[in-house]
């Protein structure tokens, strides 16, 4: 996926330099190992900062929510997903885009090698498949392939399935992967052991709302835990009201999660907060055979009713 | 000021002596983070820790504390009374804390504990402890404390500063407090001679920080001109108004004041409010004068890095435990942001007032 960045910057100066966008949405090199920032570009100037390699996790849609320049944004598969779900959602214009697909091979899960060094990781470097890690008296070479970040891991759809531009020949999907196994486990929990499965799972929440925010679909106004007047969520610490916001933000996004990663990735304790939203997808899909962000012509599901929809949840 | 010599194999009962008398918290690892806790009997703070995830701020300040108590039961003769709650304020202590940690303290001492007003809350679990401080003989790639009015063998704050020499620890007694803790774990060896041998160390701890930040100029600079500066937008464009970089920080101070009520009783607390957020300074009218992103964004770095230098003249308020460099999710970097804000020429800005 190096590769990719010569085509990147050549597309991007194009587009800048005929007028066809204002600027271009993509990431620029970041400060800390296993981190890029992501930065916008006006000027061809700007377009020689930009990076692409398999730390570009964060989900570039995110920054298109109202927007009204012409935008060219550089999109993953999920990206392009959730740039669909936005022109679906109208938080965006497809006139306003031209989107710069980039077919993806996933991107490094950065708390899962961090984890593995006792030592503090002052460099990573990447070649091809191959990840070198090293800091002060080490270096261990790992298989790219192997430290992926788990939705990217699971991922069907690496491919944008939206854009105007491709910097390289699409990828290979990966076939046969069975993205649910974790979660049927917990729906096999009886309630006790699945309350407090999800009461650990939270349990180091300090209600930051990363999460919430790295999602491109949290675009409310006001989010119902920021409401005041009235307030319908508690503010402190009690588990009950972490709960809370997080089962109530993962029911907003049924039927319109792409499982980007975003909101695992940029939790800063390290919660897997996916479990709830991919129950979510999983129900969407084995109900209404729907996956999110696919097609422009279709409503979503839950925005929709169809005289087949399935009922035998009312008892 | 006194220096004494611990066995390491007198490390252990130590401490076990001190739970007698203090309540004690320190690094413990949690699944892949080190965190503050407080330790259980026969627990040992974990030495081996870089720092951890979140700073000690929450051992004096903590993310939601109660601060009062009333009844709406208007049977009873209090009801609608505003009363204290009650809180454990006996003797606690921090072992192993860095010394950027408690800098940070003193930096935030200058806020809740004036002349004018006093925040007793933090000043009565403030005085309740005694912070024995580690001294940091490797310090992480992202710390840049030296060139933030601290330092990894840094004393402000601290009561007693311990340094491993890998034999043995040392530790230098700084304050009453520290004395007392020291004669309550039978620490005693004294080594009048190894102020050197600390010394030393010291000024290899302090070659090993490779980052750094310019604030020579900040205190200078127009305030105005700097708030309109053109590069806020660049900035703040990436920034996703999360609350990690305050509430990992040491330094940041903000609470927001709520009641809550279940029945007839409720509590009046307060929480870790953040200036990352859309409720933070709304205005009863709804107009909220730090309404965009890029408000927002601007109001954290012109607290840290030009309104507390202009109101306390005490430097910059950061440490440079580098803890939000190493957290925010999209890698917004202080050092950076400093930088343009120090090197900042409005004659060269296109875009200032």
């Amino acid at each position: 996926m190096l590769s990719y960045i010569d085509k990147i910057k050549e597309i991007s100066s194009r587009l800048l330099k005929d007028g066809t966008v204002d600027m271009i949405i993509g990431f620029r090199r970041g400060t800390v190992p296993m981190m890029n920032e992501p930065h916008f570009a006006k000027t061809t100037g700007d377009v020689e900062q930009l990076v692409w390699d398999s730390n570009c996790g964060i989900n570039l849609a995110n920054y298109l929510a109202n927007r009204t320049e012409k935008i060219g944004i550089i999109a993953k598969g999920c990206d392009s997903r959730n740039i669909v779900t936005h022109i679906i959602e109208n938080k965006i214009k497809r006139e306003q885009l031209t989107i710069i697909g980039v077919p993806c091979k996933g991107m490094i899960d950065k708390r899962r090698i961090n984890a593995m060094f006792d030592g503090e990781i002052l460099q990573v470097a990447e070649n091809g498949n191959t990840i070198t890690v090293s800091g002060d008296g080490f270096e261990k070479k790992l298989e790219k392939d192997d430290m992926l970040q788990q939705n990217c891991r699971l991922c069907i759809h690496r491919n944008p399935v939206i854009y105007d531009e491709l910097v390289a020949e699409q990828v290979e999907e990966q076939q046969d992967i069975d993205r649910y196994a974790d979660i049927r486990e917990i729906e096999a929990l009886p309630p006790k052991e699945k309350e407090s499965y999800f009461t650990d799972l939270f349990s180091a929440c300090i209600r930051c709302y990363a999460c919430r925010n790295a999602c491109p679909l949290c675009y409310c106004p006001t989010c119902f835990v920021d409401e005041s007047r009235p307030q319908w969520v508690g503010k402190s610490q009690d588990p009950a009201d972490i709960k809370t916001f997080h089962f109530l933000r993962a029911y907003h996004c049924a039927g319109r999660c792409t499982d980007c990663g975003s909101c695992e990735r940029v939790c800063p304790v390290g919660i897997n907060m996916r479990i709830l939203t991919r129950k979510l997808e999983k129900d969407s899909f084995e109900l209404f055979g729907w996956e999110a962000g696919l097609s422009m012509d279709v409503r979503p599901p839950l925005d929709t009713y169809k005289p087949g929809d399935p009922d035998d949840f009312i008892k | 000021m006194k220096i004494v010599k611990i066995d390491k194999k007198t490390w252990a009962a130590g401490i076990e002596k001190l739970t007698a008398s203090y309540r004690l918290f320190g690094p413990v690892k949690e699944g892949d983070f080190h965190n503050f806790k407080e330790l259980g009997s026969g627990e040992a703070p974990d030495l081996d820790c870089l720092n951890t995830r979140l700073s000690a701020k929450a051992i004096i300040y903590p993310q939601s504390e109660n601060m009062f108590e009333y009844s709406l039961d208007e049977s009873r003769e209090d009801h609608h009374i505003l009363k204290e709650v009650d809180t454990d304020y006996s003797p606690r202590a921090v072992i192993g804390i860095r010394p950027c940690d408690a800098k940070a303290f003193e930096l935030v001492g200058l806020n809740f504990d004036t002349s004018e007003y006093k925040d007793p809350y933090w000043i009565k679990a403030r005085e309740a402890t005694t912070l024995i401080g580690l001294a940091c003989s490797s310090p992480g790639s992202n710390c840049f404390c030296t060139t933030a009015g601290c330092g990894p063998f840094h004393e402000d704050g601290l009561d007693a500063l311990v340094v491993d020499t890998g034999d043995h620890f040392l530790a230098k007694i700084l304050t009453e407090k520290g004395e007392q803790l020291f004669a309550a774990a039978g620490w005693k060896q004294e080594a009048k001679a190894a102020g050197k041998q600390i010394e030393a160390l010291k000024q290899e701890a302090e070659a090993k920080i490779a980052s750094s930040v310019n604030t020579d100029n900040l205190s200078a600079l127009d305030t105005t001109q700097l708030y309109n500066a053109s590069f806020w937008e660049d900035v703040s464009f990436s920034c996703i108004n999360c609350g990690t970089c305050t509430f990992v920080c040491p330094t940041c101070w903000c609470f927001d004041i709520q009641d809550e009520t279940h029945g007839n009783s409720g509590v009046r607390m307060r929480n870790w409010d953040s200036c990352m957020y859309p409720l933070f300074t709304l205005h009863g009218t709804g107009h909220n004068p730090r309404g965009t992103k890029l408000h927002r964004v601007r109001q954290r770095f012109m607290h840290k890095l030009k309104y507390y230098v202009d109101k306390y003249d005490a430097g910059i308020q950061c440490v440079g435990c580098g803890r939000c460099v190493r957290s925010c999710p999209v890698n917004i970097d202080i050092r950076r942001v400093c930088e343009l804000m120090n090197s900042f020429d409005s004659e060269k800005d296109t875009c200032a007032a």
